[in-house]
């Protein structure tokens, strides 16, 4: 098993390309790996409750760890209480934490 | 947690994009911890260590330059460096020569030198973790 942080930057509304970060997300998690997820900028847009989000729920049922970036709920005006079930707010130093345990890192 | 050595990659230019809000808000977090740092600057990135930008006044906002305390992104890469070393770490930032060339961005704040994409491969080689953030 293998430890993954996949970054996110991009808002699903924005970019579709956001669909093959979830999918590789979910597809890492069936394949035995552990992965966390960290939203980052416009990549909390989708962790409001209430957001038209289905892929970023398939993400957090399939049991990625789903992280959203604490300065930029912030910058958005996303109030930790707004935030989708499933999804934990965070420090940024999630990041830095991740990469120095050598955990396989990718940011889109 | 030991010392470890983190490279970035960074592709943006400045003042364009909220990429390199967070990506200096992670290497912040590695100089506080004393970690070693490599950073490859390129492509846009290449000019965020060039030594002639100055703040500007907001004319629009009747502020001039101390009251609109317009941050540039040399002072950024200079507080950086300067962040590392107080904490026992260090910073290794390469600007791509040849991207600096085409933007005639060739002269950088002390500290930071210029490159090519083999010091990336080295970086990489001599690095715990290597994190790119790329243009859009």
């Amino acid at each position: 098993m293998s430890r993954y942080m996949l970054i996110e930057s991009r808002d699903p509304f924005d970019s579709n390309d956001v669909a093959f970060t979830y999918g590789l997300a979910c597809d890492l998690v069936k394949a035995g790996h552990d992965v966390a997820l960290v939203l980052v900028q416009n990549g909390v847009l989708p962790a409001r409750r209430g957001a038209n989000a289905d892929g970023l729920a398939a993400v957090i049922k399939a049991g990625v760890r789903v992280l959203a970036d604490d300065f930029s709920l912030s910058e958005r005006g996303i109030a930790n209480a707004r935030l989708t079930s499933g999804v934990e707010p965070t420090k940024i130093d999630v990041v830095i934490d991740h990469m120095a345990e050598g955990h396989k890192t990718l940011w889109h | 947690m030991s010392k470890k050595t983190l490279t970035f990659a960074l592709m943006d230019a400045p003042y364009e994009s909220e990429n390199l809000t967070t990506a200096f808000r992670l290497l912040a977090i590695a100089a506080e911890r004393g970690f070693t740092i490599n950073v490859f600057a390129y492509e846009g990135a290449s000019a965020l260590a060039f030594a002639k930008q100055v703040p500007h006044p907001n004319p629009v906002h009747g502020k001039n330059v101390a009251e609109e305390n317009h941050p540039t992104t040399k002072d950024q890469v200079a507080a950086l460096l300067a962040c590392a070393e107080e904490n026992g770490g260090k910073v290794d930032w390469v600007n791509c020569g040849m991207c600096v060339d085409e933007r005639g961005v060739n002269e950088f704040v002390p500290g930071t030198r210029r490159g090519s994409p083999a010091d990336l491969h080295a970086f990489t080689e001599a690095s715990d973790n290597v994190l790119v953030i790329p243009t859009k």
